[in-house]
């Protein structure tokens, strides 16, 4: 080659760095032109230990499968069964997680709890309260408890038919949240007690009280509140699933919601989503330990949320131990988030279809992460929830054929010696044996 | 005047009778002897109705309250009228941490000292403090009234929002973005009022009065480009 000898002697090739490549070297430049760290939404965008390196074994002569259309699998949850006097049983194991209006507009909330209220299960609210649109349209309506309280009143308790205190979720474990400025509207600044336009900072710990034994007087109070009525959530992040669910037992929780760092965020630091917190193929079988040792599993019911995309997902949760999961991210590309018809709009914000992750800045081409009158009124809320139902309802039929391809009449049914693990890397966080052995690293009795 | 043994009778017997009291009820006024502290004292209410707990209480005491008037003849827990929408609530003694957490609405008046994180996030809520404040009081205080009629500890109003706060004594120190402001004739007209509503016996004239500086209401980006 001309370059490799153009004076005579041969010349090394350029080489990128592993270390220092083209995106973090954009990543430095843009910093040192701006002076602020990057913030976006979304979940961990790095490639992660995950559901797809798990497969389920299937039936064999040890074990005999359902007919895969016509026999009976059950998909049913009830949540709630440990105090409260109003259990929520949902008909399929698939929840939306809690998604703040603010973050998302009122026609976005609306179309979540149709979607939900059609499929049979529910749907979560987000900092910044409740909205008619939302309660009006979710027949399950799980009202969080956040450190912000931004919303927070009485009467909102007591007509949801769940509550979710939010200890920390899988995007941020230990960070609090922000809603820039332009995003809040009339509307937003009027529920959160904030003038219209400043960046709303939602605080990275709850205001009154410290402690999981602050946190079981918290608990007694808003039982108190509500009469005993409504089943009680606590949702963390996947930092230290065994001791983060002991504790949430402990504190008198009826459900544990456990979130891992796939989960999105409406706005976070970077920095902070790709670097703090556990994949939640690490988490699952860490918190269900945690109940089975309290004599607590199945009465306390685990949600697991984060990265959790099809059927297959929501079927590999259930036999590593949960009850049910939560979906966010994948909600809002059913809705139409991200959708490539809006490739020309993304393209103009610098970003494409599949990447666009600055929901927080209000300018989403989707009409769904936005406050912006004329961009929320692309997205229509019925066409929404029925494409949510849908996907749902997929979700729900991909799961049973799996369920019942490992003889199970329920997906509770499912159990973790249906699985098997295709790296080492999943066989030691699932506690799963790696494919063609009966192993995995850390296996109690072996020396690995 | 209906009396209720707490002791006897347990929390959520209390509760749930006094949620079931409406708007129109002709039981108003109640009585809550043997208290001993418990947590979740008279929480959630939501009636014209007054309660007089007869010593001191434990953790939230009026939590939530709405149009009832609670008062504490005794000492208060951590978290006293936390989130409360409207109403009020008198405490004869001291109050712990967190009193008025996130109040959006109604006057809380202790007539002691309140301890560390009075007022944080109130949304709303007036809080009228004969005694002394600890530290880190009306952390991110979005909007309403901390009146204090003695001292404030470290950091006072770090991250404050829009809510106004009423000093007469001395303040230890000012969290991030919290500056003295000028006593302008309607805050003084404000201060009187609440003064008055929480039976303090001080003048407006002989307080500062503390607020936002606002320079951290917006992410301060140095975007050349």
């Amino acid at each position: 080659m001309k370059d490799d000898n153009s004076h005579g002697a041969p010349r090394t090739v350029p080489i990128q760095s592993a270390t220092f490549t083209n995106p973090i070297n954009a990543e430095i430049r843009r910093a040192a032109a701006t002076g602020i760290y990057d913030i976006r939404g979304g979940g961990a965008k790095r490639k992660l230990p995950h559901f797809d390196d798990l497969l389920f074994l299937g039936a064999s002569i040890s074990r005999y499968p359902l007919e895969g259309y016509r026999e009976k699998c059950e998909t049913s949850v009830t949540l709630g069964t440990r105090f409260a006097s109003k259990p929520i049983k949902l008909d399929i194991p698939v929840t939306i997680a809690g998604m703040s209006f603010g973050a998302l507009s009122g026609p976005a909330k609306e179309a979540l709890g149709r979607g939900a209220t059609l499929a049979g299960t529910s749907t979560t609210t987000g900092d910044g309260g409740m909205t008619e649109e939302e309660r009006g349209h979710s027949n399950k309506l799980v009202y969080q408890y956040l450190p912000s309280r931004y919303g927070m009143n009485p009467d909102d308790l007591r007509r949801c038919d769940a509550i979710e205190v939010v200890v920390g979720q899988g995007a941020k474990p230990g960070g609090g949240g922000m809603l820039l400025g332009q995003k809040i509207s009339d509307r937003v600044a009027e529920m959160r007690n904030l003038p219209k336009g400043i960046d709303q900072r939602s605080a990275c710990r709850h205001p009154d009280w410290t402690g999981p034994d602050d946190l079981e007087i918290k608990i007694l109070e808003l039982r108190e509140i509500t009469g005993w009525e409504k089943p009680i959530y606590i949702k963390v992040g996947g930092a230290r699933p065994y001791f983060d669910t002991t504790l949430a037992v402990k504190a008198g929780a009826d459900v544990v919601v456990l979130d891992g760092m796939q989960g999105g965020t409406a706005a976070t630091q970077d920095v902070f989503i790709e670097n703090v917190g556990q994949p939640i193929l690490a988490c699952i079988r860490e918190a269900v330990r945690a109940l089975e040792d309290m004599g607590m599993h199945r009465e306390v019911q685990l949600i697991v949320s984060g990265g959790i995309r099809t059927g297959a997902d929501v079927a590999k949760c259930m036999a590593m131990g949960a009850d049910a999961v939560a979906i966010g991210t994948a909600a809002l590309i059913a809705l139409g988030d991200n959708d490539p018809k809006w490739e020309a709009e993304y393209n103009a914000l610098g970003t494409t279809a599949g990447a666009y992750d600055d929901w927080h800045e209000g300018q989403d081409p989707a009409g769904i992460t936005t406050q912006n009158p004329e961009l929320m009124a692309r997205f229509d809320p019925i066409e929404g929830g029925r494409r949510l139902n849908n996907y749902l309802k997929v979700m729900t039929l991909e799961a049973q054929t799996i369920a019942r391809a490992c003889g199970k009449n329920h997906l509770h049914n499912l159990e973790p010696e249906d699985l098997c693990a295709l790296t080492l890397e999943a066989a030691a966080m699932a506690k799963i044996p790696l494919a063609g052995t009966d192993w995995y690293p850390g296996k109690p009795g072996t020396s690995y | 005047m209906q009396t209720f043994d707490l002791e006897a009778q347990g929390l959520r017997q209390l509760n749930a009778t006094l949620h079931a009291q409406a708007d129109d009820t002709n039981q108003t006024a109640w009585e809550v002897v043997n208290p001993r502290g418990s947590h979740a004292i008279a929480v959630g209410l939501d009636a014209p109705i007054e309660v007089n707990v007869k010593g001191s209480t434990g953790y939230y005491c009026g939590g939530m309250n709405k149009q009832a008037t609670i008062n504490v003849h005794g000492s208060v827990g951590p978290g006293v009228a936390e989130n409360m929408m409207s109403g009020m609530v008198v405490i004869e003694g001291d109050a712990s941490q967190y009193a008025g957490a996130t109040g959006h609405g109604g006057t809380l008046v202790i007539k002691g000292n309140a301890s560390s994180r009075c007022g944080i996030s109130m949304k709303g809520i007036d809080i009228i403090v004969h005694g002394n404040i600890g530290h880190m009081s009306a952390f991110m205080a979005q909007s309403g009234n901390l009146v204090v009629c003695g001292d404030a500890g470290e950091a006072l109003g770090d991250s404050l929002y829009e809510a106004k706060l009423f000093v007469r004594g001395s303040v230890k120190s000012l969290g991030a973005d919290c500056i003295e402001k000028e006593m302008r004739p309607e805050h003084t007209e404000i201060l009187r009022d609440l003064l008055e509503r929480g039976g303090c016996d001080a003048k407006p004239e002989e307080f500062k009065r503390y607020g936002s500086a606002r320079q951290l209401y917006n992410f301060n980006i140095d975007n050349a480009y």
